[in-house]
């Protein structure tokens, strides 16, 4: 099988290469022809040549990926992106072989413009926006301070070792340092996914690597922009006023990059809203509009990058919403589709690029100490920022955390894309720049990229103890997380934050109203009509059964209580569900469409149906792991370029809510019929049997404005089933 | 003056549910905590207290929506409120978040009532034991164990199963054999790392990702 792939690739490619060559004698041969007679089949390789081509070339690269995923021990070892490179490698000796000359390199354009957008739309869709908006002040800070520190320290760096001497004599300057400092500083959004895939780290740490990555376009772009037209205008031209304007442009172009994507975001909801009579062309939008999101701000020379990213950020809600299930599906997985091809293609021309003696210049000097620098000056860099943030933040980074940040700072496509826009004429050593600017990819994205997960285990386990567990230590730890969770639950150390809260209220009257269907905004006050609804009516008919009973009666037969919400809700629920669900559940949670989602709000009393048989040799170890429930922050988010699967979690999620909801609703009903509850361990906690006010008329759901009733015990029914709806539309 | 801005901005009524002798400064010794910290917690506390009446009940509580997915969420609840009491005040609040502050070394105690700092670690492990410990007879008996290790639990254990987990676990707990694990054998269970991560409340993170990014 291995084998097989290995040869249809290579074999792919002696036929691109032969190709070519039949070209050119055709070529040659055509013009000597004089058609003598009709012919019957043509070799018209002209007419097809350029999307044949790219055709081809795309099908290598999903050759290679296969390739590469055939040794899963392989990639857990060696990310696939550095494999990729490597695959460029061979395939591009394999065409330099045939062709003496590299005939097939990622060229600035390319890749800027049909490569790299894919990638950061993907990013910018599937971005967990709480995540990454409670966190936003750390990430600028990482984003533009940081990445200004490295292209600083970089450049000035290099330059003084310029000054040196330790280079040579090459024809430099101090802009042009700083220029490439600049265009090398930046983390790149591509190869930091495509590592942090393999490497498991928390939540707060990966958006935190991840943001920075998306965010610091805004800055290179500036700075590259501004170096470069300061080495046009020459050393002698520039003064305070066109570096005050260099500031400026940094925040119109951040600002205005946004701002585009805000308004393209705008658009595609808006759109979305109205394509109600016409959801197969509803996919298409998101696509189009992202890449025009794209093009518009490279147009207005603001920053692209920013642009898609905030289009993806903040068109997710609303066009989830306002589409049918399936073009939401379809968008989730085209989006994946392109972002992973694209990715693949860059890597495998990553590779191949380097394949070409005409762009190597050799300067040792040069090389290691770029790469000396931007290794050192990164980790000072976070260290520095990171003992400043938490001053200041609510949860501070750990020493691990910026280790980790600091190693996996890498560069990639996007550095070699600005270096190769480089003109030669200004810049005499593009090519050694080039040269090091791949160097300093290849050795980020395979050396770091190798070395991360087992840096990051050796850490681990440095601080950890290596001993198994006994059962009782599983089962406390476990209870102690869970006590944490909640203690911090209660201590809501997230807060509230009073910008927050604004922009909740002011998102869910204005911005609601205007983006999404008025479908979907009606199903979600419908869903809260119906509860009251059914409320009403099931806390009566729940009432009436304990009255008519007798209380007693009632209370010992626990099979009654059967308010089982599920055949009455599931019909209208199935619509809004997945945008509640999917909203809260993180993005990369597949809604799961129709019934499945549906929580179960099945209130009976019956015990729950076991059918597991028992086995003579069970593992008690092996048990607890498998069905121990995970603590709420164990739910690791995570974001993935190749998979979209469902949170096994929200099943964990489904039956703890149910339990604690059965519980509740089980005390409360002691609680009301004035008995103890039949528990087998007698508790000194005896709820005493006072009468129950009616708790302050109206006022007990902040969601619900209900008229108060008479009835004391439908009020405090009413209550706890408001605390059940609260909770659904909390997840 | 620190001290005074934060009696100016707690509301009157909260001073009612409180014992009156006891002014906020004199909390912050008791309690050990710092002033924006308790600010921050009243904040908290007045947000939680739909009533307005200057206590939480338990329907307060069971309001936080993330509570409700916590296995141990309903009794972590009633490990705020008194024996027997269904209210609990800001005092009675701050008292338990204050077992979950950070240990530290140079702590001083001013209030001569306190034997040992709320958050000692015995006072700690103490508070966990008593999640577990119902009916406070001071042992976890196999029914309270059973009880919450059903609570922690997927659906697709049986009975059985679980009956011979907890069997198992009081086994290697128990040193006395009185098939029940005492105070005492429980504080001996056990992943010292914890009991030195457990912090504060905006700690709790921190040894979150210390926990998720060791237990991976």
């Amino acid at each position: 099988m291995a084998c097989r792939t290995c040869l249809w690739l290579l074999g792919t490619t002696f036929f691109t290469c032969t190709v070519r060559l039949v070209v050119e004698g055709t070529e040659v041969g055509a013009t000597q022809e004089s058609i003598s007679g009709i012919q019957i089949v043509t070799f018209k390789w002209h007419h097809v040549e350029a999307p044949y081509l790219i055709a081809l070339w795309i099908l290598v690269a999903g050759v290679s990926k296969m390739v590469v995923e055939l040794n899963h021990s392989l990639t857990s070892v060696i990310p696939e992106s550095a494999l990729l490179i490597i695959i460029g490698w061979i395939l591009g000796g394999i065409i330099y072989g045939a062709d003496k000359m590299q005939t097939f390199t990622l060229t600035p354009t390319v890749f800027f413009f049909y490569l790299l957008p894919q990638v950061i739309l993907d990013a910018g869709y599937f971005m967990p926006n709480k995540l990454f908006f409670s966190n936003m002040g750390a990430i600028l800070v990482y984003a533009v301070i940081g990445t200004c520190w490295n292209a600083a320290t970089v450049g000035l760096g290099l330059w003084g070792c310029w000054l040196g001497g330790a280079m040579g004599d090459i024809d430099i300057g101090l802009l042009q340092f700083l220029l490439f400092g600049s265009l090398i500083a930046a983390v790149d959004p591509v190869a930091v996914i495509a590592v942090f895939e393999e490497v498991h780290v928390n939540e707060v740490l990966f958006i935190m690597v991840f943001g920075e990555s998306l965010l610091n376009d805004g800055v290179t772009v500036v700075l590259f922009n501004v170096f470069d037209a300061f080495v046009s205008l020459g050393g002698a031209e520039i003064d305070a006023v066109e570096i005050i304007k260099g500031i400026i442009s940094f925040f119109v172009v951040a600002f205005g990059g946004s701002l585009v994507g805000i308004i393209f975001a705008l658009l595609i909801s808006l759109l979305t809203r109205c394509t109600k009579n016409i959801q197969i062309i509803e996919p298409g939008f998101i696509f189009i509009l992202g890449y025009l999101s794209y093009l518009t701000a490279e147009m207005l020379s603001l920053s692209a990058i920013l642009s898609i990213v905030f289009c993806g950020i903040c068109c997710q809600k609303y066009i989830n919403a306002n589409m049918d299930e399936r073009s939401v599906t379809t968008v989730r997985y085209v989006m994946k589709v392109l972002a992973n091809g694209s990715e693949t293609i860059i890597f495998v021309f990553l590779g191949i690029s380097a394949i070409d003696p005409a762009v190597w210049v050799w300067n040792t000097g040069f090389i290691l100490l770029t790469l000396l620098f931007i290794f050192v000056f990164r980790f000072i860099g976070v260290f520095l920022l990171t003992w400043i943030l938490n001053k200041y933040r609510l949860v501070p980074l750990e020493f691990i955390d910026q280790v980790v940040m600091s190693y996996g700072g890498l560069r990639g496509a996007v550095a070699y894309g600005l270096v190769a826009m480089l003109d030669e004429n200004k810049f005499k050593e593009k090519n050694l720049m080039v040269s090091t600017t791949l160097i300093v990819v290849y050795f980020t994205v395979m050396l770091q990229g190798i070395t991360m997960k087992p840096l990051v285990t050796w850490l681990k386990v440095k601080r950890a103890a290596v001993t198994e567990l006994t059962l009782a230590e599983k089962i406390q730890n476990r209870t102690f997380d869970h006590m944490l969770v909640a203690i911090e639950d209660i201590s809501g150390q997230i807060g509230h934050n009073y910008m927050r809260d604004k922009w909740h209220n002011f998102e869910e009257r204005w911005l609601c109203w205007f983006l999404m269907k008025p479908s979907a905004r009606k199903s979600r006050d419908y869903i809260f009509n119906i509860f009251h609804q059914l409320n009403l009516k099931d806390a009566m008919s729940y009432v009436k059964e304990g009255e008519r009973r007798g209380s007693l009666a009632f209370v010992r037969n626990e099979t009654k209580a059967d308010v089982d919400f599920n055949k009455k809700f599931r019909a209208s629920f199935s619509e809004i569900m997945p945008d509640i669900m999917a909203d809260n559940m993180g993005p990369d949670h597949e809604a799961e469409k129709g019934n499945d989602i549906v929580p179960s709000v099945c209130l009976d009393m019956h015990e729950q149906d076991l059918t597991m048989r028992e086995s003579e040799d069970f593992n008690a170890h092996h048990l607890l792991q498998q069905h121990l429930y995970r603590g709420r922050k164990q739910h690791r988010h995570r974001y993935s370029r190749s998979h979209l699967e469902t949170n096994r979690d929200e099943n964990e999620v489904q039956e703890i809510f149910q339990r604690t909801m059965r519980s509740r609703l089980e005390s409360f009903k002691s609680a009301k019929m004035g008995v103890a509850p039949a528990k087998k361990i007698q508790t000194k906690h005896q709820k005493k049997d006072k009468p129950q006010k009616v708790r302050g008329e109206g006022t007990f759901s902040p969601f619900l404005h209900v008229r108060p009733h008479s009835h004391p015990l439908i009020g405090n029914v009413m209550c706890m089933l408001c605390n059940v709806y609260v909770m659904l539309c909390h997840f | 003056n620190g001290s005074k801005s934060v009696v100016r901005t707690l509301r009157p009524e909260a001073f009612k549910s409180m014992i009156p002798t006891i002014p906020v400064t004199n909390m912050v010794c008791f309690f050990a905590v710092s002033h924006s910290q308790i600010t921050r917690l009243y904040s908290r506390f007045t947000s939680l207290d739909k009533g307005e009446n200057g206590t939480l009940s338990r329907e307060d509580f069971q309001r936080i929506p993330e509570l409700a997915i916590n296995p141990l969420g309903d009794r972590i609840i009633n490990a705020f409120f008194p024996e027997g009491e269904d209210q609990v005040n800001f005092r009675g609040f701050m008292r338990t978040l204050a077992h979950f502050r950070p240990i530290e070394d140079n702590e001083k105690n001013k209030d001569p009532t306190a034997s040992e700092p709320l958050n000692s670690r015995t006072n700690k492990l103490l508070f966990a034991f008593q999640l577990y410990d119902l009916d406070r007879d001071d042992k976890i008996s196999r029914d309270e164990l059973l009880q919450v290790l059903r609570m922690m639990v997927g659906v697709n254990i049986s009975d059985e199963q679980l009956g011979s987990i907890a069997d198992r676990t009081i086994q290697e707990a128990d040193q006395n054999g009185d098939n029940s694990i005492s105070f005492n054998e429980f504080i001996k269970v056990g992943n010292l790392q914890h009991i030195n991560v457990w912090a504060g409340d905006h700690y709790l993170i921190l040894s979150y990702i210390l926990l998720s990014v060791l237990q991976d």
